[in-house]
């Protein structure tokens, strides 16, 4: 039976690597899912076989399938609800619940064995686990606040001190724990009092950190609850939750590392919020003096522009304008023009989000580019369509060092032959960096809701 | 609960570097498109957390409340997690195999 127990396990892990490989691969992707899905399954399925046949309480079995079943309906109501621009937030919220059990899972294995004292290893790593748990559980849930918009920044340089503080706290407090004898103190109570301060600690780490790099920092946290995982797998004596838990960390700590450099910035600056630290930086566009443009005149533009680029940004996908972006597609291509999208490593909220949005509206991905594949021949275009987009194609994050956003990779938008930019109103980008690319000479402002724009440019088009 | 994890021998030592090899091998130059999709994939496995919890939910006396509630409350936030992330990671995916299909 446990060899079965065991050989169920190694399936498990297989699935998940297997999964993960598969994952990588645009043409197999999808297979990919359903065998991480399996080989979570069959772990499931094999430990409360292992557990049961150990010591049978079926009674316990009654809230096992409960859970698992209210669970599974949640999620998959949340997982089809949510909009694809909500993305995200959803990973971020998904990955605070993954958080929380940690801790929970924690401090009930303390409770479980109040009377029977438990190694000292077991003791770390459930400490470790519900540490980092509690540090992923809210640090992802001021991720999904700030990622919705809904986040006020409070006392950044508070927040920075404190976690700082916090930070040492816990790890002296940790230190002195295991090393000192004879503190008094009980594992549980030690074990609460540490997750507590690290929930607290979760928040202050997370508020600094600035808006444009959460995506970083859903994915740190992401790989923070893979090793948390990991560390309760010691605990339980399990190598299947160490396996998947390391699997998560190495792939999350990569995927992050990649993001990093994509915005050329370095993991410790973002994870230090030095994105907003700089008072001086923050702008607007309220001075900037822009040449405006209709729709007419903008569909007679598109109507003699041979090769066109379509840079999306979020704001696109909020105003729900793909399905619009297509149907211009579609008519400018039909009178000869060539098109390309052009998309920045982190459009939308994260990497390879605004991929998922295009495909959302049925935009084939052949006609799509990434920045880095188009930037040196962007004088090639004359035509570049900015929808929703702002960060990414500011050229002060070429040339104006006090701005936030410098040192950042972004489309030379600029360089193309005419830049129309649509925009609902001045406001700035995300970053809330002024852009000096709306006062260039060849560059003109579309005001409006991006869909009704694109819309009405539609249709003038087919007049023509 | 005797753990014999690291004191019999150093086999979890070898899980532990080997896993932690293969996760990064295994992710090596995926392309940026499928990064979104990988991450909300690779959160559902983090979720394996609930193995911890369903061990801890079958093992107790079923008199014990709080610790049967407890880890129920950790199973069922586990498998949100994990449901979720597999389900809209198959949501994603199958946008992209859905406009490959329409434009052939």
């Amino acid at each position: 039976m446990d060899l079965l127990i065991d050989i169920a396990y190694l399936l498990a892990a297989i699935g998940f690597i297997l999964g993960l490989k598969l994952m990588g691969n645009p043409k197999k992707a999808k297979i990919g899912n359903y065998v991480a899905a399996i080989g979570m399954v069959i772990a499931i399925i094999a430990t409360a076989i292992l557990i049961l046949n150990n010591s049978p309480k079926v009674a316990n079995v009654v809230f096992l399938i409960a859970a698992l079943t209210i669970g599974t309906i949640i999620g998959r109501f949340m997982a089809y609800k949510v909009e694809m621009t909500g993305m995200p937030q959803l990973v971020s919220l998904f990955n605070a619940l993954g958080g929380a059990a940690a801790v929970i899972i924690s401090i009930n294995e303390a409770v479980i064995n109040l009377n029977t004292p438990l190694s000292l290893l077991v003791n770390i790593v459930l400490t470790l686990g519900a540490i980092l748990g509690g540090i992923s559980f809210t640090g992802s849930i001021v991720a999904y606040f700030k990622l919705a918009n809904k986040f006020n920044i409070g006392n950044q340089n508070l927040a920075r001190i404190l976690s700082r503080l916090l930070l040492l706290i816990i790890i002296a407090g940790s230190v002195a724990f295991f090393i000192v004898p004879g503190l008094g103190i009980s594992f549980l109570t030690f074990i609460v009092v540490m997750s507590v301060i690290s929930l607290i600690y979760g928040v202050v780490f997370t508020v600094p950190i600035g808006g444009a790099d959460m995506p970083v920092l859903v994915s740190f946290l992401n790989a923070i609850t893979g090793v948390a995982t990991a560390f309760s797998g010691i605990a339980f004596n399990s190598p299947i939750m160490l396996i998947g838990g390391i699997l998560v960390g190495a792939t999350g700590v990569y995927l992050t590392m990649q993001m990093c450099t994509a915005m050329n910035r370095s993991l410790a600056v973002v994870l230090a919020g030095k994105i907003t630290s700089g008072n001086a930086s923050k702008g607007s566009n309220a001075s900037i003096q822009v040449q405006r443009i209709t729709s007419v005149e903008t569909a007679s533009l598109l109507a003699f522009s041979k090769n066109i680029a379509i840079i999306p940004g979020y704001g696109m996908a909020v105003a729900q304008a793909q399905q619009a972006c297509y149907e211009l597609q579609k008519n400018l291509m039909s009178k000869g023009a060539s098109l390309t999208y052009i998309i920045h490593p982190v459009a939308g909220r994260m990497p390879g989000h605004m991929n998922v949005l295009l495909a959302e509206a049925n935009i084939d991905y052949k006609y799509i580019k990434d920045m880095v594949d188009v930037n040196d021949a962007m004088e090639q275009f004359d035509t570049a369509i900015i929808i929703g987009a702002n960060d990414v194609v500011n050229p002060a994050a070429e040339t104006d060092e006090d701005s936030v956003i410098y040192g950042m990779p972004i489309i030379k938008a600029y360089q193309a032959k005419q830049v129309i930019v649509m925009k609902r109103g001045m406001a700035t980008g995300y970053s809330g960096a002024s852009n000096p690319l709306l006062e260039r000479n060849n560059c003109k402002v579309l005001f409006g809701d991006a869909k009704e724009s694109l819309t009405k440019i539609i249709d003038e088009l087919k007049k023509i | 609960m005797a753990n014999q994890f690291f004191i019999s021998d150093i086999d979890g030592m070898y899980v532990l570097f080997f896993s932690l090899l293969i996760g990064i091998e295994v992710i090596k130059n995926v392309p940026a498109i499928l990064h979104t999709p990988l991450m909300s994939g690779a959160n559902a496995i983090s979720g394996i957390i609930l193995i911890g919890g369903i061990i801890q939910l079958l093992s107790v006396e079923s008199t014990a409340y709080f610790e049967i509630i407890a880890s129920a409350l950790a199973v069922l936030m586990a498998t949100i997690n994990i449901a979720g992330g597999f389900f809209v990671t198959h949501r994603m995916l199958s946008m992209f195999s859905s406009s490959k299909a329409k434009n052939k």
